[in-house]
């Protein structure tokens, strides 16, 4: 009976939240972004490799 | 007017982009690289699944409920019984409370099921499962008596009159309500509390009298009309005015993607409608449409042309031209 | 990536339509080996603009998608209560979790990255429409997923959504707090819809080849050192 309880008073992980005015966004879902956007960047800026045509 | 479609245009066309390629090449080994691309994903998913594994917060059964909010249990018993809460005055498809739906200026889609999934509140969440009880004591019995003997106009006085004492007492506690004309409702809702600590609610609500079950409608609708379900989303950030069409309980990623259906639902005209989910939900469809018929789209397909991201993707070949 | 070996010239003509076929069958083989014969199903090359990181993404979202699929797979054999109590189906159903989002985020890049190099050009329309037609069952389908976590989430999640659904008024047959109905979506009939256009988005891709660079002309080096182009005799490549 304790336990449950325990688990009915804190079930939930609430986790850490960033808010910028209206906007609040989840740590998680920032990171994912936030990769998305540096993959895209680096994707166009990095050499490729073999880039040199063949006939 | 021309007959040569604009470079940007969807059509074959005869330029270049039109015809098959017949100038250089490079080697290219399909079957290699999709290995690769497996191999190097699978490396990933096994990576971050070892290092952040994934959330499982427990759901709510109407027992832990019971035993972490009673008070907000009985509360919620009472408006049920009152016909008084959300899921009472939802509309189809659970009942036909009138003007109840949303629309789109004057379009009811809400309305075109009709009532499919009907939930009667008072009989559905509280007299039937009462009356499942094998040897109610006679108190209960009495009091299930006397609401079907009553007029509907008596049952909802009673009800209205006790969720106002509720609402009175301090922090809503049964106990220390006033006294007052209630008739039944006091006992049926102590009741149901009762039935639900011990566990016996949950299998009674979610089985309706079938052995096999998998519809969880009564259990969603009555745990969403109470303030405890509503609370736990709030501490999660799930709540749709904490953009929690968007997030996952804890640290967790969640759905990224969906982060313009999470914003419609902060701004106007959205925020404050009580047509909020159709206009959303229309706006979506539009911009997605919209999105995927781009190629047709003069002035948006033209936006790769002037703002030359693809001088970047394709400077090699800009180079050596 | 630098091998001294030259790859073999491209194929010059494309081969020439079968004649004297006249059944379904045959008129149909006849369709299917024009648009996109084994050797364009299969190459062993690609043009020689095909030369960045910004073409990796579509190979790892359909990655991805097999990672999807394999730890689904698991899921099913176990049902939808194992992740709970077993320490191997809880990294069973992280696995499905993570390949999810690394799908999506592969595959969003690549739908930048097509933006950017206006892919539809050329006659490709339909390719960028099963893209983006994929995109969105793919959307659908992992909402169906978050419904079936048969946790909190999946039962705060089914309590909102319900809202969404009642009000363009498919609620009454997209019940998504029925927990057996949205299973058969989630794990057979989505996925078939994903890997059904997936699989025609590809063939697309492979029928039409990648697009070629914007402002690309024919006097542009690349295209001077192979034999002279003849008008094609294909132009109606659909």
């Amino acid at each position: 009976m304790n336990e449950v309880m325990a688990a009915a008073a804190a079930p939930i992980t609430p986790g850490t939240y960033y808010n910028w005015g209206d906007v609040s966004i989840q740590s998680g879902n920032l990171v994912v972004i936030v990769v998305m956007l540096i993959l895209f960047g680096l994707a166009l800026v990095l050499p490729f490799p073999g880039g040199k045509s063949r006939k | 007017m021309s007959k040569k479609p604009s470079p940007m245009s969807w059509r074959k066309g005869d330029g270049v982009a039109g015809r098959p390629w017949r100038g250089r090449v490079r080697e290219y080994d399909l079957f290699k690289e999709l290995t690769i691309g497996v191999v190097v994903v699978g490396l990933l998913v096994l990576g971050l699944s070892a290092i952040f594994s994934s959330p499982d917060d427990a759901g709510v059964t109407l027992k832990s409920w019971a035993g972490a909010a009673p008070s907000d249990f009985v509360a919620t018993a009472t408006a049920e019984l009152g016909g008084t809460s959300d899921t009472a005055g939802y509309g189809p498809p659970y009942n036909s409370t009138p003007d109840a739906t949303q629309k789109l200026w004057f379009i009811d889609l809400q309305s075109l099921s009709g009532v499919r999934l009907p939930i009667d509140t008072a009989n559905d969440f509280v007299i039937t499962p009462l009356k499942t009880l094998p040897t109610p004591p006679p108190a209960l019995a009495l009091a299930l008596a006397l609401w079907s003997a009553a007029t509907p106009g008596q049952q909802a006085d009673w009800t209205a009159a006790y969720t106002a004492a509720l609402a009175q007492a301090p922090n809503g506690d049964p106990a220390q309500v006033a006294a007052g004309s209630y008739g039944p409702v006091p006992a049926l809702t102590q009741a149901l509390l009762a039935m639900a600590a011990k566990g016996n609610l949950d299998g009674v609500l979610q089985n309706a009298g079938q052995p096999y079950n998998l519809n969880y409608t009564p259990t969603i609708l009555f745990l969403g009309d109470g303030a405890y379900f509503q609370g736990l989303a709030a501490t999660a950030h799930l709540t749709g005015e904490q953009w929690g069409v968007m997030n996952e309980t804890g640290n967790t990623p969640g759905q990224s993607w969906l982060w313009l259906f999470s914003l419609l639902y902060q701004i106007e005209p959205f925020k404050s409608s009580a047509n909020a989910d159709i206009l959303v939900v229309s706006t979506m469809l539009v911009l997605s449409l919209l999105l995927t018929l781009l190629p047709f789209i003069p002035g948006l397909r033209a936006l790769p042309q002037r703002i030359p991201v693809h001088r970047l993707i394709w400077k090699d070949y800009y180079r050596q031209r | 990536m630098t091998r001294p070996a030259e790859p073999e010239p491209p194929v010059t003509e494309p081969p020439e339509p079968e004649t004297g076929v006249h059944t379904w069958t045959g008129k149909s083989r006849r369709w299917f080996l024009k648009h996109l014969p084994p050797d364009k199903l299969l190459p062993e090359d690609q043009p020689s603009y095909v030369a960045s990181w910004a073409y990796v993404f579509g190979m790892g979202a359909v990655a991805g998608l097999v990672f999807i699929i394999v730890s689904g797979v698991v899921l099913s054999f176990n049902g939808p209560q194992w992740y709970h109590v077993s320490s191997l189906g809880h990294f069973t159903n992280s696995a499905h979790l993570w390949s999810v989002e690394l799908f999506f985020m592969f595959m969003v890049v690549h739908l930048w990255m097509k933006f950017w190099m206006a892919a539809w050009r050329g006659g490709r329309v339909l390719t960028w429409i099963t893209g983006m037609v994929a995109f969105l069952v793919s959307i659908v389908t992992a909402f169906t997923g978050y419904l079936l976590q048969t946790n909190f989430d999946s039962q705060w999640i089914a309590f909102e959504a319900k809202d969404a659904l009642n009000a363009v008024g498919v609620g009454a047959w997209f019940n998504v707090a029925n927990v057996g109905q949205i299973f058969m979506w989630h794990i057979m009939l989505l996925p078939l819809a994903v890997g059904a256009v997936v699989a025609l988005h590809v063939l697309l891709v492979r029928a039409h080849g990648v697009v070629p660079p914007l402002d690309a002309a024919d006097t542009d080096a690349q295209l001077q050192a192979s034999t002279p182009t003849s008008p094609d005799p294909e132009a109606k490549l659909s």
